[in-house]
């Protein structure tokens, strides 16, 4: 049943991606508001389908693991509807949707067969994810967020106001967006490899910090430390504050694949 | 329907020619209510702005000329005027009304001043009771128009002056320029007024510095701002988000150098220079730099320049608006005309079932109410069955061209003109009587 839901949900992060290819071209305020509401829609499909998987399974933990891009691209869909509230910008969608939609469109091809590791505290693993997902989900959008400031910097620079650019929010509207969603997203990254760690030792009784996963983690944290520093002291933002996010992203998506190569976090049957 | 328009504006006529047909506003009203008044005019308004004088009428009919009102009123021979007019009747000057309240017929297309003033002309003219039917209805029809055109289109929505265009950008940048603070390098009128706009739109404290400190000090004064003694100029400048330099220096006043330092100051905050100097005084290196953004004349005006040409393209979509709004307005104009010769017909033919009855009533005798009621069926049915073919034949000729002509045969025909007068001077006679006075000062 929760497939069915996460099948329409895609359909509706569909007209999202959309916009957001259209976007690239030119406006259209009718798409915009015709793809918001479809994304909007899509997100509460998306919801559906996540309590179901839940009752399904029957445990929080199980279905959090089994439903991880789904659950990774519903919370990116959930930030991306708080920023439009507060700035009433659809612009992040032009980065948001097409992950969005890939996301989602992965977790409603078919599941993988899962072998969940035996863990003791099961709570706290699905606490963990959870936290971890959620800082996933507000650094790619402040990754978005600084891509689109590149953007318009660079129009504002060449001089010209056509196109997409001038439907893009103004340089210190998108500079405040990434800087708070950065901000934001710190607390639970760090929250989430903490609860990790703890989850690692109550299973194992130890942490391995040379497991490729763990070693990527603790790197990304790291990066994205260096980050929240420059910004804080320095003011880094436009050309190299989106270096540095798109570094972030990038380790980040690595420590995401390195499941596959992980012994201590292996929950896919190789 | 006989609308006619003959006026002058920035385009045909010099403003030699434009102040000696202008009327000031306080004579607007007088001169309203005679135009009303001449021979051939119906209803009639006049619009007078510094751009364009213009006197529109509803005519009583086609032959008439508003040359002659002219003639009239301003008591000269128009022939020197002659080149400059221009004149437009029926669906022209309909179109014509349309687009000068589209703003379309402006000297900056989209600008929005002049829909204020033809709404203040029209309500001048309708406080005199010179705007009543069927003017009432363009006028209420262009306004419509005017906003459908302002709502579908973007041909007044982007900035079409260097100040504005200068504003535009600083909001680009900072969003909200509420807090933010402008720094004046030079005091000449253009940075004056750019810093007008920017005051107008939140920015809050300024700075100025100029090589004489007095004048530094005298702008200032006038923003309720602070002065900087010139020299001291690059260690404060960090202080501004928008900096509008303007100096006759003949070397660049700010070096790439200088934008590092500020940005180091800032923390990397982001910068507008806004240089409208020439000799430019802002190095186009610094424009290099992440964070500081800088645009010299040139590139204001060619903002200006592309806005303008945005315009244009907005206007030719709206130039459609207002063609199918001439076409809708038509149609409706032509129904209108025949509803009140319908009416007309059925008073009048009213009148004399009323009239026969009342005459040979005494000679039926007392009735039963079965008769009476028969004699009513009888004599509305004979009315009923005669003024069929008419009614439909002139609710055809609406849907035409042709209506005016069927119109026009049919009032002939039941010499339906002198009975609406007689009926128009029982109701004026009734409602003095009354004493209720339509307001015809009520205006929207």
């Amino acid at each position: 049943m929760s497939l069915i839901w996460l099948r329409v949900a895609l359909i509706c992060y569909g007209v999202g991606l959309l916009y957001a290819l259209v976007a690239l071209n030119r406006t259209s305020e009718t798409l915009s508001k015709v793809a918001l509401h479809a994304a909007y829609l899509g997100m509460v499909l998306h919801f559906v389908s996540l309590t179901e998987a839940v009752v399904e399974t029957g445990q929080l933990t199980l279905a959090s693991v089994h439903n991880s891009e789904s659950l990774l691209a519903f919370l990116i869909m959930v930030v991306f509807m708080v920023v439009y509230l507060i700035y009433k910008t659809t612009s992040p969608g032009i980065v948001v949707f097409p992950l969005v939609f890939l996301l989602t469109f992965i977790a409603a091809t078919g599941q993988q067969p899962l072998v969940l590791t035996p863990v003791a505290a099961k709570g706290w693993l699905a606490a963990h994810i959870l936290m971890i997902f959620a800082g996933y989900a507000l650094l790619f959008l402040s990754f978005g967020a600084s891509l689109l400031y590149l953007l318009q910097e660079r129009a504002l620079k060449s001089k010209v106001s056509t196109g997409m650019f001038a439907r893009l929010p103004a340089l210190q509207v998108i500079d405040d967006i990434g800087f708070r969603l950065l901000m934001l997203g710190f607390p639970f990254m760090t929250l989430g490899l903490v609860l990790g760690s703890v989850v690692a030792e109550s299973t194992y009784g130890r942490v391995d910090f040379l497991d490729p996963k763990i070693l990527l983690s603790v790197l990304m944290w790291m990066v994205y430390l260096i980050m929240v520093y420059m910004r804080l002291s320095a003011g880094w933002r436009g050309r190299r504050a989106a270096l540095l996010a798109s570094m972030a992203f990038a380790v980040a998506v690595v420590a995401w694949a390195a499941n596959y190569f992980s012994g201590m976090h292996r929950f896919v049957a190789s | 329907m006989k609308f006619q328009l003959i006026g002058v504006n920035h385009k045909t006529a010099p403003v030699e020619v434009r102040e000696r047909l202008a009327i000031p506003e306080s004579r607007l009203p007088e001169a309203c209510r005679r135009l009303a008044e001449h021979a051939d005019v119906a209803e009639g308004m006049i619009v007078s702005t510094c751009n364009r004088v213009e006197f529109l009428a509803n005519m009583k009919n086609g032959s008439g000329d508003l040359r002659a009102f002219l003639r009239d009123y301003f008591a000269v021979d128009m022939g020197p005027f002659e080149s400059h007019l221009y004149e437009f009747r029926e669906d022209e000057a309909i179109r014509h009304v349309f687009r000068v309240a589209a703003s379309l017929d402006s000297m900056i297309v989209g600008e929005p001043q002049i829909l204020g003033q033809i709404k203040e002309a029209y309500a001048t003219a309708r406080a005199v009771g010179a705007v009543r039917m069927q003017l009432d209805q363009l006028l209420t029809r262009a306004f419509a128009v005017a906003k459908r055109v302002r709502t579908e289109t973007a041909v007044g929505s982007s900035s079409v002056s260097v100040a504005s265009v200068a504003v535009e950008l600083a909001e680009k940048i900072f969003g909200n320029l509420k807090g933010k603070s402008v720094y004046l390098v030079g005091a000449g009128k253009m940075s004056e007024l750019a810093a007008r706009h920017l005051l107008a739109r939140g920015a809050e404290s300024i700075f100025v510095a100029n090589r004489t400190y007095d004048r530094a000090v005298g702008l200032a004064h006038k923003f309720n701002g602070q002065a900087i003694e010139f020299s001291r100029l690059h260690e404060t400048c960090e202080r501004a988000d928008i900096v509008i330099t303007s100096t006759g220096s003949p070397h660049f006043v700010f070096k790439r150098e200088h934008g590092e330092r500020f940005l180091a100051r800032r923390r990397n905050r982001p910068m507008f220079f806004i240089d409208i100097a020439v000799p430019r005084d802002v190095d186009p290196e610094m424009n290099k730099l992440d964070g500081i953004f800088v645009y010299d004349i040139d590139d204001l005006q060619q903002a200006v320049a592309s806005h303008v040409a945005d315009r244009r393209k907005e206007a030719e979509k709206a130039e459609a608006i207002v063609t199918s709004e001439v076409q809708k307005f038509q149609a409706r104009l032509q129904t209108l005309d025949v509803v009140p010769t319908i009416v007309s017909l059925h008073d009048h033919l009213e009148t004399i079932r009323q009239a026969e009855i009342d005459r040979v009533r005494a000679r039926l005798g007392t009735m039963s109410p079965d008769q009476e009621m028969a004699v009513e069926a009888l004599t509305r049915g004979i009315i009923n069955k005669i003024m069929h073919t008419p009614i439909s034949t002139l609710k055809t000729a609406a849907r035409d061209s042709e209506s005016t002509t069927v119109v026009e045969l049919v009032r002939r025909l039941f010499n339906l003109e002198d009975q609406e007068q007689q009926r128009e001077k029982e109701k004026r006679a009734a409602a003095s009587k009354s004493g209720s006075d339509p307001d015809p000062g009520a205006s929207h």
